[in-house]
């Protein structure tokens, strides 16, 4: 009755077509008919209902997992068409963690062992798609039975198969290796050794050292092969066996060479080139060659050959850049090429050319281009010119005062949205290098006086880099009056808080070096006689008193409002800033009219203002991430206890901050057990207040403080630093050290450099959790330890009675294994020998259903035997591995 | 795994077939499927037929008003994916005579035994279009 009126596939589709809206409420109208329907008991109405179920499944994105049992039904019944609706539903539907995935364990070994062909096709393609470890494992002597199955198609994909079985058992190997390096001899069906090329170019791939004993195999299958699927695979097979061994390389690149100048195909050709670029890259001629394809590809009309040409520079970049400098014009025109892909692989060869000597011009192109890209390529390219320049503690730039101006030109770039990589440059490289400070401040300053910037919020990291750098490097600047009122300008409403803050202590110290050289000029100029003069105070930013009112009544006008503001960080340095001026002004005031008291009083203001200028102008320099590192652990504390498992937890994660830098200034009592490093010469006097109190400090914790013997000889004037300066001799020694050309015009200036501590660690590669037990389960089977694999061969065959009389054989040779594997692991024990046997017995019990019979397993023996002594010439034996690989036969 | 998943979609950006090789949920499916559509069909013909997408790339081809794209890892030969795009189309060519999108919609599972036929593991395994369709026509002659 219910298939009577039910909705077939076609329908559905159908119905599906005519819904323009409302596809939803069609939809769970179906899955509503479906959800009925694939609960009858008759097949014809389940198997329709779950077809249209996977459809729903993979065209509408329906669940369908609540089905899962019913698909194994499907799959149980006797109708073809039937059965494969259930099959199509497994393999769309299920993974490994189905709850009912081995129930369908013994339906699967039914339909492998089928006569029908179609039937063993469905079930060996269902167990390539949601195999796991048990079907796997129960299933692997049926797929080795069919790997010698004398129907073309079926043997195909037995071996298809066989790549799954490997990845989730690896114990399957021992089983079927030898099957699968045996097909590839087969060189009469061309489909056989396509499909069995296929799966070791996958194993090959994850770990192509086990499969360098078959490198004669693959080289007989590279020259004979008139296939360019199995050529291609090949050619990856020796991409990745290659650089193990040179003398394969010797041996390949010749036909390699051959194969590139005579094929027609493009696929190949292309692939040709990749492998000597990747792996033959030593092979100087072969790589002219290549360069020369590569050429023909770069002026190609269709533009997936200029992409694959542009990417096959990239790959031959990093070990012969004349293959690049010689397209140069070409890549340079391909970034404005109307294809996005093409133009972002010609920036990354761009930036792959880049050297100190080009840096200038290449930039000057690159700006160019952002200028008139459209905005996400325009930031893309500012990002690797960013990322380029900087890399490596800006080791390609020479000349800072170009790059610093070419930071600023950047920010002012209408699309550019790398605010905050700009402002971290800026402020890095203005602690960094002393010499470009007055460019700093005078692209800052340009930055900070265009009121227009104020309005783009991507600017505003930039804007308080900006402020930052006036601020601290006050001293630079022509005008601090100017400063001042750029800093204090009404649009600065537009910022964020944070910005604004450091605004405001920008201005603050500003305001502290105007009346600093104010008062110091007043003084020099009433004691001219002792020919007192601040360096720092030149002759253009002499300050008049009617500035310094100016400015005090500035601070009045715009601080004075913020003093109420919501956010803290500006309400306190609000606060600050008009204290200052209400304890100076008093003072000041009577200085600024003259009177007889004046002297007095102006010397108590100056005792104020120096006292805070002091405290201002102290360097800040980068410190050391190691820093903390270096600071020796005192006795009795013990720090592996408890917090070994914290630094497992945090190790990854802490490393990544991009906090190189932290702000410590030597008169911090807190941060004097960092290390501070930078050019003594600049460090100014610290305020004696600062240093007795961090003498006392030190003589109290003295214990937490590098050893500082040898420093004090060296450093006499600096007796009460932090010993860590110590340091700095060698590293003042290392850095500058000319490593400079001798045609560079202007010496590049020095660039304070950290020890290790400033590159990131380089994290120590985890060494993939690869498939141990499937690379050693391959290396057992192709260099020795046959008997064992004849052995688990056997076993995966025969009957029980045979497999007691090997049960002991088979333990030991088990537990020499275990010795090996512990051996090359150094320590690791990862395959105890009672998981090793439980694993065996499991099986053991899971081949109780397999009757194979003598017959089988003798033909099988036989077919080893026959196997072992052509090996056996090949393969060197077992305890050479290491050092011969490759079978002399080749070489 | 070389190839991770085939989708044919159609202009209007719906899937017509899907096929994955590796484990995803539906809702990573749609995802990954809605970002694939965006960006490929918005490309224009003088562009390549090669997309970056986080770890792998995809390779695209359209036919009339299909698109068909393949997940590929990025050491895969795009060429040769090419060439794997067109031989499915004029297998199915040959299959339906003249394929066309309601083709595949109305005969998706043959569309699959034809992949299933040519991919496995996502390693291609069959590129002769008459051993892709003999275990077709053998099917129809069971069933």
């Amino acid at each position: 009755m219910d298939s009577l009126f039910q909705r077939s596939l076609d329908d559905i589709i159908k119905g599906l077509r005519h819904q323009q809206a409302g596809e939803s409420a069609f939809v769970s109208k179906v899955l509503e008919e479906v959800r009925r329907e694939i609960k009858s008991t008759d097949s014809h109405t389940k198997s329709t209902a779950l077809q249209k179920l996977t459809y729903l499944h993979s065209i509408c994105f329906v669940d369908m997992s609540w089905a899962a049992f019913h698909a194994i039904e499907c799959i149980s019944y006797p109708n073809f068409t039937h059965k494969k609706v259930g099959y199509l539903a497994i393999s769309q539907s299920f993974q490994e963690s189905t709850p009912v995935i081995l129930l369908i364990s013994n339906q699967l070994r039914k339909d492998l062992k089928s006569n029908v062909e179609v039937e063993v096709s469905l079930a060996l393609e269902c167990l390539s798609r949601i195999g796991n470890l048990d079907l796997c494992r129960d299933l692997t002597p049926e797929v080795f039975t069919l790997m010698a199955s004398s129907r073309i198609p079926v043997r195909k994909k037995a071996i298809g198969v066989v790549l799954r079985l490997f990845g989730k058992y690896p114990d399957a190997v021992r089983v079927c290796f030898k099957r699968l390096v045996e097909s590839l001899e087969s060189s009469d069906s061309p489909p056989i050794v396509s499909a069995v090329i296929g799966v070791f170019c996958e194993l090959a791939s994850k770990d192509p050292k086990a499969y360098l004993p078959l490198a004669p195999e693959f080289y007989k299958i590279l020259v004979d092969s008139r296939n360019n699927w199995v050529l291609i695979k090949v050619l990856k097979i020796f991409t990745k066996l290659a650089p193990l061994e040179p003398r394969l390389a010797k041996k390949i690149v010749e036909p390699i060479c051959e194969l590139m100048s005579k094929t027609g195909a493009k696929s190949l050709m292309f692939e040709c080139i990749r492998t000597i670029l990747t792996s033959l890259a030593e092979h100087e001629s072969a790589v002219k060659l290549a360069a020369g394809r590569i050429n023909e590809l770069l002026i190609d009309e269709d533009p997936n050959l200029r992409y694959l040409g542009l990417h096959a520079l990239a790959i031959v970049a990093p070990k012969h850049i004349w293959a690049v400098l010689e397209n140069k014009e070409f890549v340079i025109k391909s970034l404005s090429d109307p294809d996005p892909n093409i133009k972002l692989e010609s920036l990354r060869l761009v930036m792959e050319m880049v050297s100190e000597s080009n840096v200038v011009e290449i930039c000057r192109v690159l700006v160019n281009y952002a200028t008139k890209s459209e905005p996400e390529f325009c930031n893309v390219i500012l990002g690797s010119i960013l990322s380029t320049c900087s890399n490596n503690v800006y080791e390609i730039i020479v000349d800072f005062d170009w790059y610093v101006s070419l930071l600023g030109e950047m920010s002012r770039i209408q699309h550019c949205q790398k605010g905050e990589e700009i402002e971290n440059q800026l402020i890095d490289i203005g602690m960094r290098v002393q010499d470009v400070r007055p460019e700093l401040v005078r692209v800052g300053r340009d930055l900070l006086m265009d009121p227009a910037l104020l309005g783009n919020p991507f600017l505003h990291r930039i804007l308080s880099a900006a402020a930052w750098l006036c601020g601290e490097y006050v001293e630079f600047i022509r005008n601090p009056v100017e400063l001042m009122e750029s800093l204090l300008q009404p649009r600065t409403s537009l910022l964020p808080p944070s910005v604004r803050a450091v605004y405001l202590e920008s201005a603050f110290k500003a305001l502290v070096f105007c009346l600093h050289s104010y008062l110091k000029s007043a003084t020099s100029s009433d004691h001219s006689a002792l020919g007192l003069s601040d360096p720092g105070v030149s002759k253009e930013n002499h300050i008049t008193p009617d500035s310094v009112l100016h400015l005090l009544n500035l601070i009045d006008m715009a601080v004075g409002p913020l003093s109420g503001s919501y956010d803290v960080e500006i309400q306190e340095r609000a606060r600050n800033i008009l204290g200052f001026t209400e304890l100076i002004k008093p003072v000041l005031s009577d200085s600024l009219h003259p009177q007889d008291e004046r002297h007095k009083q102006q010397v108590e203001a100056s005792k104020m203002v120096r006292l805070l200028h002091d405290t201002f102008s102290d360097e800040l320099g980068p410190v050391s991430m190691s820093a903390q590192g270096r600071v020796p652990v005192p006795d009795g504390l013990v720090l592996h206890e408890n917090l070994a498992d914290l630094e497992a937890v945090c190790g990854s994660s802490l490393p990544a901050s991009s906090a190189t830098i932290s702000f410590e200034g030597s008169h911090n009592v807190e941060g004097a057990t960092s290390i501070f490093i930078s050019d003594q010469k600049e460090e100014s006097e610290p305020s004696s207040e600062s240093t007795s109190l961090l003498a006392e400090h030190r003589k109290r914790h003295g214990l937490y403080y590098l050893p500082s013997e040898k420093n004090t000889e060296h450093h006499e004037a600096n007796n009460d630093y932090p010993p860590a300066n110590e340091l700095k001799s060698e590293l003042a020694e290392q850095s500058f050290l000319p490593k400079r050309k001798s045609k560079q015009v202007k010496a590049r200036p020095v660039v304070v450099k950290l020890d290790e501590g400033d590159v990131l660690p380089i994290s120590s590669k985890i060494p993939q959790a690869k498939d141990d037990s499937l690379s050693e389960a391959v290396r057992d089977v192709l260099l020795g330890n046959e008997a064992d694999a004849d052995t688990l061969t056997q076993k995966a065959a025969a009957d029980s009675v045979i497999r007691k009389k090997g049960k002991e054989k088979l333990n030991a040779k088990e537990q020499e294994d275990d010795l090996d594997h512990m051996d090359s692991q150094s320590g690791t024990v990862q395959n105890p020998v009672k998981e090793r046997s439980k694993r065996s017995s499991r099986k053991q019990n899971a081949d109780e259903g397999d009757h194979g019979g003598d017959k089988g397993k003798q033909k099988r023996r036989h077919r080893h035997g026959k196997h072992r002594t052509r090996e056996g010439v090949q393969n060197p034996p077992a305890n050479v591995i290491s050092q011969t690989p490759v079978p002399d036969l080749l070489l | 795994m070389g190839i991770r998943f085939i989708l044919m979609v159609n202009k209007q950006g719906q899937t017509r077939l899907a096929q994955y090789y590796e484990w995803l949920t539906l809702e990573e499916r749609r995802a990954l499927e809605g970002d694939i559509v965006r960006k490929c069909l918005a490309r224009n013909e003088q562009q390549c037929s090669f997309v970056e997408h986080s770890n792998y790339k995809i390779v695209y081809r359209r036919y009339a008003s299909l698109f068909f794209l393949v997940g590929v890892d990025n050491d895969e030969n795009e060429l040769a994916i090419l060439e794997f795009i067109h031989l499915l189309v004029e297998t199915m060519d040959r299959h339906f005579g003249n394929v066309c999108e309601l083709d595949i919609m109305f005969h998706l599972e043959k569309a699959h035994f034809m992949l299933e036929e040519m991919v496995m593991n996502g390693c291609i395994v069959e590129t002769s279009k008459s051993n892709i369709l003999s275990p077709i026509q053998l099917m129809e002659k069971t069933s």
